[in-house]
């Protein structure tokens, strides 16, 4: 395969054979040495085969193998010639992060850091097969899907400005709960308002360092306080309704021979609708899960901190499609493991759980060079069955212990597999972002306390 | 037979071998069940009778397996046998009894998001067993 580099930030691979367009890769030498080390590259160009994409098959600089679409994919379609795929969204629907800033200083909180851990541990239900203990009926289900957060907000679970600070005020229009299987419903009702395990956490984090000190302050940040950020999406009502249509697609157009998870449907097919309309009932579902998870966690630093201020800074989506205009025109973009990056609106790239983590804004260059993105997290590097084999579990704590960072894990088992170890080194995904100008960090922020699954 | 974990970096990949459907499908459901919840030993009090429908084979392994992580959703059901697995060929019917627990009075970690379609394709042997790869997204 041709891979040619363009400058110190972005390869492109031409397009050659089926390939409709060329593909773009984000990434510095360094992160190239181990994105060459799986399939991925491959993957990014099969995309650019998909019928109507538009520009670039793009690939953010935390890319790695991921099922049809690489992680860390982008790509953007023609509303009358092009394509939705499940693949180009992920079984996780929805799947994003959100950072809510506060005025306790790190000073206060570490006199009671355990005690507030342990009690957001305690009213936010996270591991595996631990649902939420006030069980909604269907009815209201259908509502959150229809709604998102704006359902939190009607039931006293949200502020009128949290939904002004989450992507599309944090419920997309044209969801019909009736495309959703009865099958998916079940599995999403008894986990609204849950973590749910695997790479999903919730952190408290010190706010470090301030590098944008004007945009700093728009969003709320200020050196020396904490902040919460959380992470985690559709559960398992989006895995089914990915899973339920790219049976349905199969059955209705089949697959592509050059890889059979890259099924997909025209989007102005019947079942592309349904999907999409299916997709954003789980995308709703994931704003609203996110925020009531918020709401508990409000709770919690009331108690600790009854007169401590607080602000959402944004909450942004990484794993779905939608409909944007870009450069004049609509499209549908894929964002697959990728956050939306428009110019001036906050970004929120998340490390791993002994690592910084990021608040950025958009920059100038990314709506010319990716549709107005940018990266999603470190990237793995490491294997799970690879982690247990060549990583210690008590070597692992002793660092976490030594960084200072308090832990509160569903099982030693995650700590292997989620260490920070097993991820991309943060600094050069952040780097490769600003230099190439899709999005520039406003505040460097450190973990204090993990909670993970 | 037997099963086993193979390297992948984001997802879990494994490897199954049976010597007929029947056990074909109670390893690769074995191999699941390890990855959702480890090691950890279960009290067998709560029995599941399932019955899988699909067009093809490959369909049939995928719903089959896509079960578990059904009922751990909605009925938060963990299992560590399968008892009386039947696959018919012909109709593309499984029928199986699963046992297993209430997961709520267990840790453990990981989160199955799905079963992929991703190279699962049942191999045919020669010598009349079968074999198949399957990667988890986790």
């Amino acid at each position: 395969m041709e891979i040619n580099k363009i400058n110190d930030f972005m390869y492109e691979i031409p397009a050659t054979g089926d390939m409709n367009v060329p593909a773009r890769i984000f990434a510095s030498e360094k992160l190239m040495e181990s994105i060459k080390e799986d399939d991925c590259l491959k993957q990014v160009a099969n995309v650019a085969k998909l019928p109507g994409i538009i520009g670039h098959s793009i690939s953010m600089a935390d890319m790695h193998l991921g099922y049809g679409f690489p992680i860390g994919g982008v790509a953007a379609f023609d509303l009358e010639k092009g394509v939705v795929s499940p693949g180009g969204v992920g079984f996780d629907i929805n799947c994003g992060v959100r950072v809510l800033a506060t005025n306790i200083s790190v000073e206060d909180f570490m006199k009671v850091r355990k005690e507030v851990l342990h009690d957001i541990k305690r009213s936010v239900p996270s591991g595996v097969g631990r649902g939420n203990k006030e069980k909604i009926n269907l009815e209201e289900l259908d509502e959150i899907l229809r709604k998102g957060s704006m359902w939190a907000l009607e039931k006293g679970l949200a502020k009128k400005e949290d939904l002004e600070n989450t992507e599309e005020g944090g419920m997309i229009p044209g969801a019909n709960p009736e495309d959703v299987s009865q099958r998916a419903k079940a599995r999403g009702r008894p986990q609204v308002g849950t973590l749910g395990a695997g790479n999903h956490f919730l952190d408290i984090l010190e706010i470090k360092e301030v590098i944008d000190n004007k945009k700093a302050k728009e969003f709320g940040l200020e050196e020396g306080n904490i902040a919460i950020m959380i992470h985690c999406g559709s559960r398992g009502l989006g895995h089914q309704v990915a899973s339920d249509y790219i049976q349905l697609m199969e059955k209705e157009f089949g697959f592509p021979e050059y890889d059979r998870q890259l099924v997909h449907a025209p989007l102005n097919s019947e079942i592309g609708k349904k999907y999409f309309s299916a997709m954003n009932c789980a995308v709703n579902f994931a704003f609203c899960n996110r925020q009531i998870i918020m709401h508990k966690v409000r709770n919690v630093l009331e108690k600790f901190f009854p007169d401590n201020e607080n602000k959402l800074v944004y909450d942004v989506a990484h794993n779905i499609a939608k409909i944007e205009e870009h450069n004049g025109k609509k499209i549908c973009i894929h964002r697959k493991g990728a956050t939306r990056a428009f110019k001036g609106e906050p970004v929120i790239i998340p490390g791993s759980m002994g690592t910084p983590s990021y608040v950025l804004v958009g920059g100038s260059k990314s709506e010319e060079l990716s549709f107005g993105s940018t990266a999603h997290g470190a990237g793995r590097v490491m294997s799970r069955s690879a982690a247990h084999r060549d990583l210690s579990l008590d070597e692992i704590k002793d660092n976490l212990k030594k960084k200072d960072i308090e832990i509160e894990a569903g099982s030693k088992k995650g700590i292997v597999e989620e260490s920070p170890d097993v991820y991309k080194d943060i600094e050069e995904v952040i780097k490769v972002s600003s230099e190439a100008d899709l999005a520039k960090p406003v505040a460097k922020m450190i973990p204090l306390a993990v909670m993970i699954g | 037979m037997t099963y086993e974990f193979l390297e992948h970096t984001a997802d879990v990949m494994f490897e199954a071998k049976g010597k007929d459907l029947n056990e074909l499908f109670v390893e690769c459901s074995k191999a699941l069940n390890e990855t959702i919840h480890g090691d950890v030993k279960l009290v067998e009090q709560v029995k599941k009778e399932i019955k899988v429908e699909a067009k093809d084979l490959d369909g049939l392994l995928y719903k089959f397996l896509e079960e578990f992580l059904f009922l751990l959703d909605s009925e938060n059901l963990i299992f560590d046998k399968i008892e009386d697995l039947k696959v018919d060929e012909e109709s593309l019917i499984l029928k199986a009894t699963l046992v297993g627990d209430n997961a709520e009075k267990y840790h453990f970690t990981n989160d199955v998001k799905a079963i992929t379609f991703n190279n699962l394709k049942i191999a045919d042997d020669d010598n009349g067993s079968y074999s198949v790869r399957v990667v988890l997204d986790v």
